[in-house]
């Protein structure tokens, strides 16, 4: 692959993800791990829902009792807008926009770590008043759940970073380009998964 | 880079290997230290047979026998079986399909140096304070109860060799998905490639729970978290299930890939297309399917409920359906074939009946009330050893001798081969066999020693030499490896003769592109239509000879095992409370692991191209292995 072959939006192809044999490898492969990544949250959300409320007899804390639905909503509206911002970065990727790329993924790392902030934020206040990590199976398998969403938000986040870094110098070129694509894919990922954690822990908990 | 092959010194083949790309160098490396599991695996399985040799046997204490009968179980799944059959599909797959490579070399070295890393930590808990004792299924009402670090050298252990084996089923499935050569088609490709494909989809969704379910126990053993601890509102269940969603595909991994090697074996020895391809195919997605609406059928006795029982008693019943095809497939493969009795045809043959013994006994405990009385005895021994040994362990040692020249360049001796086979075949029959009746008249499984007026003691003994007799085998096999490597006598690109799929086109070992021009597949069995019609070069090309893009070998991903290795240390040590250093070691070992990311993340890496000239020189002047 010549790395100092220059594009235009004309010459550009289409699908730039997927016009190398490598770009394609790399697009299938990661459809397949996020297969793999579904089936961990699933076993995430299962464990979750069979220890949900379930902890030592006295148990101070219920997930009726404990959640409160305004910040998590902030963090739910948070998250799903820097999803949108990430399709106009990949928006601009495709028309070889690569300025409009960079300003739109700036934008979307700038929403993710406001979403990750509150998340501590959120955690640092549960134990805080007493629902800490070791407290109950209720409240380890809610930090395990929560937690490792948090974790590939984190990831996430590294990942358009360093990207964003290593590519700044020099633009869009093919062997990038499928780079950009799959951490936007895995953001969207880390969105739906959030989805779910609002609707089943959160939403859900609050009903009782 | 030279063309030709030439001597090198012992450091550095070493670095070529700690660094290689090549996924028939990945191969090796798969087969050796699976191989090298294997014999572990063995050593301790002889063990077990010396204790149960006589009545009130004190050759192992209760506690040890714990330890040796968990590791025996969990060397043989995880870090001897698997290994070896990812080494066959390494060394096979993509040669079937006609490519160059697999479509993440980098990742394939990646995966293997993880499962060796994972499986090393695993055993190194002999050495520093007890191997775990809880089974090699580790139901957390056991395992949580388990004193010593034993349990976290399983857990940990696991989820590193776990993540190795996933990575290398992803890789399996973009290979077959992208990089098959023009005209194979799904229904071209052959039966190997498609179990490796099937097996392939099932680790990818199987792994995930079992990786959850061992993180659970991290967690709950080395943190505080309450996942399985009743008293504060834990569930031991949890695990179980998630053991099992991951186990019972886990099964499917192993003899679908067998099934797979065997298959291979039945066109080629007797010299005519196999029998029902597409059926065959179709059963081979069928049990990949079922094999995850099945797994509380290991669960009947854990009092799930009537309802639940008979479903899964009922969806494990069906799965006998697309076996059957196959055996039939096979058996009217043979038919009317001219069959040609060689090493690996011989345990071909062997497995069908050894395999649909175990088929039959499997069918039984599918029948929940049954099971109730069959659960935890020898019945159950017996049952998946004649299905884990008889179908899968009989095609890793049909797939040595097949697959052998393949990878090496030399052929394993025929009548030593023969030998192996006897041997392991009474030896595995006098073994197993007479289990099903210690079970029928009580004997239960995981206990150490027996009593001498309970009567077993006869066939526990018959059983012991049964397992002398394999291990007779399997030095036999040794020995014939060290013969052929001393003698080294080179062979051609086909050596059985009769092969019938694109891996027999070419030489053998293959030159590290595999194939100088791209292969045009014209049907089922490419290389044996070529044949058949008589072409000279043993192959149509669907591109003109020119450059070939490869990739550059790396160290990477060996540094990057070797930091989760650093950090399982640290995580395991935390627990203990008076080391000041484990943290820190977590911290720099998961630092070794992400910054090897980064920089493999960072730095551009665009593989090379080997010229025209370089391939024109390679066809007159032997094989070029890739190494610089």
């Amino acid at each position: 692959m010549d790395l100092n072959k220059k594009y235009t939006p004309q010459t550009w192809p289409d699908h730039p993800e997927t016009a190398t044999l490598e770009g394609k490898n790399k697009f299938v492969g990661f459809w397949l791990l996020l297969a793999a990544e579904t089936v961990t949250f699933a076993s995430l959300f299962a464990t979750y829902l069979a220890l949900k409320d379930k902890g030592p007899s006295g148990m101070e804390f219920s997930a009726s009792s404990l959640f409160e639905l305004p910040l998590v909503f902030a963090m739910t509206m948070i998250l799903l807008t820097s999803s949108l911002t990430s399709v106009y970065a990949m928006y601009h990727m495709k028309n070889h926009n690569f300025k409009g790329m960079q300003a739109w993924l700036g934008i979307t790392v700038l929403l993710g770590l406001t979403f990750l902030g509150l998340e501590i934020y959120e955690f640092n206040h549960y134990v805080h008043i007493g629902f800490g990590y070791t407290n109950s199976a209720f409240s380890s398998a809610f930090f395990t759940l929560v937690g490792t969403h948090g974790a590939h938000v984190l990831f996430g986040l590294s990942w358009f970073i360093a990207l964003m870094l290593r590519n700044s110098k020099r633009g869009l070129n093919m062997y990038n380009a499928p780079k950009f694509y799959l951490a936007a894919l895995y953001w969207h990922f880390i969105d739906v998964v959030w989805v779910f954690i609002f609707t089943v822990v959160y939403l859900m908990g609050v009903i009782g | 880079m030279s063309s030709i092959a030439q001597k090198k010194g012992v450091g550095a083949t070493i670095w070529d290997y700690l660094t290689t790309v090549d996924h028939k160098k990945i191969a090796i490396l798969y087969f050796i230290s699976g191989g090298l599991f294997f014999v572990i695996g063995g050593i301790e399985a002889m063990m077990i047979r010396i204790q149960l040799m006589k009545a009130g046997n004190d050759f192992l204490s209760a506690g040890l026998y714990n330890e040796i009968i968990t590791m025996h179980g969990t060397t043989m799944i995880f870090l001897a079986s698997m290994p070896l059959l990812l080494a066959f599909m390494n060394a096979v797959m993509p040669l079937q399909i006609g490519a160059r490579d697999v479509a993440f070399p980098f990742l394939n070295s990646l995966g293997f140096w993880l499962f060796f890393f994972g499986g090393i930590f695993l055993n190194l808990s002999w050495f520093l304070g007890g191997a775990p004792d809880a089974g090699w299924t580790n139901y957390a009402s056991l395992a949580m109860a388990s004193e010593g670090h034993g349990i976290d050298f399983y857990t940990l252990g696991l989820t590193i060799s776990g993540f190795g084996t996933l990575i290398a089923g992803i890789n399996f499935l973009v290979t077959i998905i992208n990089m098959r050569a023009p005209g194979m088609t799904y229904m071209r490709m052959p039966l190997f490639t498609w179990t490796t494909f099937v097996a392939s989809a099932l680790i990818l969704l199987a792994f995930p729970p079992l990786t959850i379910g061992l993180f659970f126990m991290v967690f709950d053993r080395l943190f505080g978290a309450n996942f399985f601890d009743v008293a504060m509102g834990g569930n031991t269940i949890i695990w179980e299930h998630l053991f099992w969603i991951f186990g019972h595909p886990e099964v499917y991994i192993l003899i679908l890939p067998a099934f797979g090697i065997f298959s291979e074996i039945f066109a080629i020895f007797s010299r005519k297309r196999l029998f029902g391809y597409t059926a065959l195919v179709f059963a081979t997605i069928l049990i990949g399917f079922y094999g995850f609406m099945v797994w509380a059928h290991h669960m009947f006795t854990v009092g799930l409920g009537p309802t639940a029982n008979a479903v899964f008693a009922l969806a494990t019943m069906i799965i006998a359906v697309p076996t059957g095809v196959k055996i039939f497939n096979w058996l009217l493969t043979i038919w009317g074939g001219n069959v040609s009795f060689t090493t690996p045809m011989l345990y071909a043959v062997a497995f069908i009946p050894s395999f649909v013994a175990g088929g039959v006994t499997g069918v039984m405990q599918a029948m929940a009330p049954l099971d109730y009385q069959l659960h935890d005895s020898y019945f159950i021994v017996a049952h998946f050893h004649y299905v884990i040994v008889g179908g899968v362990v009989l095609a890793l040692l049909a797939g040595t001798h097949l697959y052998w020249p393949k990878m090496f360049g030399t052929m394993l001796s025929e009548k030593l081969g023969k030998i192996t086979f006897w041997f392991f075949l009474i030896g595995f029959h006098l073994t197993f066999f007479i289990q099903h009746f210690l079970g029928l008249m009580g004997m239960p499984r995981r206990v150490y020693t027996f009593g001498a007026n309970q009567g077993w003691d006869t066939y526990n003994l018959i059983s012991s030499f049964g397992a002398l007799f394999m291990a007779i085998g399997v030095i036999v096999l040794l020995i014939n490896i060290v013969l052929t490597i001393v003698k080294n006598e080179r062979i051609g690109n086909d050596p059985w003769g009769d092969g019938r799929t694109l891996e027999w086109a070419i030489p053998s070992p293959p030159p590290f592109y595999n194939f100088p021009q791209t292969p045009l597949v014209r049907g089922l069995d490419s290389y044996w239509i070529e044949k058949m019609e008589g072409n000279k070069e043993g192959m149509v090309y669907a591109e003109p000879l020119g450059d070939i893009h490869m990739p550059n070998g790396s160290i990477i991903p060996f540094i990057m095992s070797f930091g989760m290795f650093v950090a399982a240390f640290g995580a395991m040590y935390h627990m203990d409370g008076d080391k000041a250093w484990a943290i820190p070691v977590l911290i720099i070992g998961m630092g070794i692991t992400f910054g090897s990311m980064l920089v493999r993340s960072l730095k551009d890496d665009l593989g090379f191209y080997i010229t025209k000239e370089e391939l024109l020189r390679d066809a007159k002047g032997g094989i070029n292995d890739g190494s610089k």
